[in-house]
């Protein structure tokens, strides 16, 4: 690989007595969509929610291994500067319901209590918007709730909400699950045309999904990483047994 | 995504199917012209180009099929696209064996002068031309007609035949030489025959309907009935 | 056979339908009873002088409870400052923590606090502010009103908070927000209807509370100047007008309840509409 931007290495994860990710090792390359995917309760979400810290809501996790982000261990940096360095979007769309879509986007810099002028506000709302493919949609209702939009709409805000952070990876949970075909689709364009601006690693469970988009797809099962390599090879020419089962529906 | 992946495999079909029509309009000119430069090229040079081809176009269509499970027009696109590579790969043989024949042939003296192999070939190349052009403007008419040249070809074949069976029983010198010429008749009529193929190919492509062994004249009068 | 047990049920369905319909109309009967008899008799007494002027002294005519309004205001004031920073800020470690021990505690202290006789609560804030001041003021009726409130104002805003879902908080902290920002900027602007729906009831709740201000605000006929003097209210005026034994006063009570009961009517509305019409939709 060319140029890692992300590298998991020797990672464990479990809550309690329950070990939920073994030993996993992996590499993402900058700029290309990495898919992980595998059947419910192998560990994927988990996985991701390590790589922006966001396990540590849960007070029982615990981890070991490291997960470097350009060679610095996340777990020595403020978890807070990870998660501005790393944004994430989730399986039910959630914007505020309280903001207006021009306040959503602008969320992550009003919360934070950064200051910035109202011109670069405008601007930094404005490109996200377009990045998301939700301006044109939306540039003449940006005082309307965010909560008006439809469920495709509100994702593509809450993707035009992390991709205003500039964060380097940006970590997608299932974006689409809980979509209907046609946003489903054009999430998946979306997806595809932002890999040149960010590195995406994206969970999912829908198969198709993972080797349409995706340049790079790993297969976890019960926790470990049984096999990760560029889509075009897994997809057609799997190394492992239980990758071939997967992917032909005998499980998961 | 796959708007982008199609367009990029025809593009990478229509590029082999380019290089095996010189290959084939390189074997003719080398006989006529009697040049062994040419011909050398075609056996030396093209035909393990034309293989690479095959066998990334393969991949290609596999990882296309993997990746977005076409359907509809997409799918009989690619499956077309799968059935296309194979042949335009014999057609790439075939002109080898042409380019072989005439290496022995333009060594020796003619066994007479060569007035129907050239327009045979002729016809043979415009088959070719016309069925790829068929492909890529997705033209069901065109490929229609050309699988109806297929008996004009045909017909020189034969004719060429009945010629050289005169010079061979008046002078048994002449079988070995006449033979390579008759080896290069068949090869441009096997050539032929795979341009009717893609022909059929293209029309399943564009329309769905399937017209080899004259199914079309069966799926009509069952139509009409 | 089969018909016989039908018919059997369908009467036994129709008899069970018309009881419980009489009893749910027995049960609001009281209500507009009240409502009516109240209406009836303190209706006559509004009017502008009614709700503006301080009471007459005995014998005379006219005179109001302009320094009962006043005093119930002051009151529900000062109550307000005591229970509502508390209140929310206990509802927001409570929604937040909800397996810990120290919550289960405070969870506990709360429930015994909300089932404790209002005049309980009376005698301790007679004993933690009347007697170190050494009179009857506003400060310890605004206390006991306040320690009264307090419970209400913790559950509803603890309540309130546990329906924000956690896809909200996750929202906040994945842009690198800090918990504690997530909570104060995130959580309960979005939850804010329903902790002022819950500060509404509780202000309902003590409104018409008597008993502990008894010995704790005591009553004025002056109008409220001093929050460390006594000073009147409304379920007061009530109180000692309706047991003295002057007609006039008698008006006075009637009219004293009635506005007291439209203040509450409309606080109660105002807290259900309001939280339909300002409910965070997700």
């Amino acid at each position: 690989m060319e140029s890692p931007v992300l590298a998991v290495d020797h990672f464990s994860a479990g809550f309690d007595t329950n070990q939920v990710l073994k030993d996993i090792d992996l590499l993402i390359e900058k700029n290309r969509i990495t898919a992980i995917m595998g059947p419910s309760g192998c560990g994927k979400t988990t996985l991701i929610r390590c790589i922006n810290r966001m396990h540590e809501l849960i007070p029982s996790a615990r981890v070991s291994g490291k997960i470097l982000l350009d060679n610095e261990d996340i777990f020595d940096m403020d978890a807070i500067i990870v998660r501005r360095k790393i944004g994430m979007v989730f399986q039910r769309p959630n914007p505020f319901p309280t903001m207006s879509i021009y306040d959503n986007v602008i969320a992550g810099y009003n919360l934070n209590g950064i200051r910035i002028s109202k011109g670069d506000r405008d601007r930094i709302v404005e490109e996200s918007l377009k990045k998301a493919a939700l301006w044109d949609e939306v540039k003449d209702a940006l005082h309307r709730r965010g909560t008006f939009l439809s469920g495709g709409q509100q994702q593509r805000l809450c993707i035009a909400r992390a991709l205003a952070m500039n964060p380097e990876i940006l970590l997608l949970d299932e974006p689409t699950s809980a979509l209907d075909p046609k946003s489903t689709a054009h999430i998946e364009e979306l997806v595809v045309q932002l890999k040149s601006a960010v590195t995406i690693i994206q969970v999912t469970h829908n198969i198709p999904q993972a080797a349409r988009i995706s340049d790079y797809t790993a297969f976890i099962y019960l926790g470990e990483l049984v096999e990760f390599g560029p889509t075009e090879k897994l997809f057609t020419v799997p190394k492992d047994k239980r990758t071939e089962e997967y992917l032909t529906g005998k499980f998961g | 995504m796959l708007e982008e992946k199609l367009p990029a495999l025809k593009r990478e079909l229509i590029e082999f199917a380019s290089l095996v029509e010189s290959m084939i309009q390189k074997s003719i000119r080398g006989l006529m012209r009697k040049d062994s430069a040419l011909l050398r090229e075609v056996i030396e040079q093209d035909e393990p180009k034309a293989n690479a081809f095959e066998i990334e176009l393969d991949e290609h269509c596999t990882n296309l099929i993997a990746q977005y499970q076409p359907i509809a027009k997409d799918l009989r696109t690619v499956l077309m696209i799968l059935k296309m590579n194979s042949d335009i790969e014999r057609m790439g043989d075939h002109a080898v064996n042409i380019a072989e024949s005439a290496t022995y042939l333009i060594e020796r003296t003619p066994v007479k002068p060569l007035l129907d192999t050239p327009r045979m070939a002729e016809e043979v190349v415009q088959m070719v031309n016309g069925s790829l052009c068929s492909f890529i403007n997705e033209d069901a008419r065109l490929a229609r007609s050309i699988c109806e040249r297929d008996n004009i070809v045909d017909a020189l074949a034969e004719q060429i035949l009945r010629e050289l069976i005169t010079y061979m029983s008046a002078d048994p010198s002449t079988i070995e030489r006449s033979l390579h010429l008759l080896d290069i008749a068949g090869n441009l009529e096997r050539i032929a025959d795979l341009s009717t193929n893609i022909g059929e190919d293209v029309i399943f492509m564009v329309e769905g309907r399937v017209i080899k062994h004259h199914k079309e004249d069966e799926q009509e009068s069952a139509e009409r009935a | 056979m089969k018909d016989r047990t039908l018919t059997r049920r369908i009467v036994a369905d129709r008899i069970f339908q018309v009881v419980v319909v009489f009893l749910s109309f027995c049960s609001i009967l009281p209500m507009f009873f009240i409502l009516f008899f109240i209406s009836k008799n303190g209706i006559s007494s509004i009017s502008w002088n009614f709700l503006t002027r301080l009471p007459a002294p005995v014998g005379e005519t006219g005179g109001g409870i302009a320094n009962a309004i006043v005093g119930s205001a002051l009151l529900i004031l000062l109550a307000s400052v005591v229970a509502v920073p508390l209140g929310i800020l206990t509802g927001i470690y409570l929604a937040e923590y909800r397996k810990d021990k120290f919550s289960y505690l405070s969870r506990l202290s709360v429930e015994i606090l909300m089932g404790t006789p209002s005049i309980v609560i009376g005698i301790i804030a007679y004993v933690w502010v009347v007697k170190p001041i050494g009179s009857f003021s506003a400060l310890s009726g605004g206390v006991a009103l306040g320690i009264m409130m307090l419970p209400v104002i913790v559950m509803s805003t603890e309540e309130t908070l546990k329906l924000m879902p956690d896809s909200l908080k996750e929202a906040s902290l994945a842009l690198g927000v800090s918990y504690p920002r997530t909570i104060m900027k995130v959580i309960l602007p979005a939850g804010l209807s329903g902790i002022v729906t819950g500060m509404l009831l509780s202000v309902a709740r003590i409104a018409g509370e008597t008993a502990p201000l008894l010995f704790t605000a005591f009553g004025s006929p002056f109008m409220a100047a001093n929050v460390f003097k006594p000073v009147s209210s409304l379920p007061l005026t009530v109180f000692n007008y309706a047991t003295s034994p002057y007609p006039e006063w008698h008006a006075l009570a009637w009219g004293a309840s009635f506005v007291l009961l439209v203040f509450v009517l409309a606080l109660n509305l105002i807290a259900k509409l309001g939280m339909r019409k300002w409910k965070v939709q997700f």
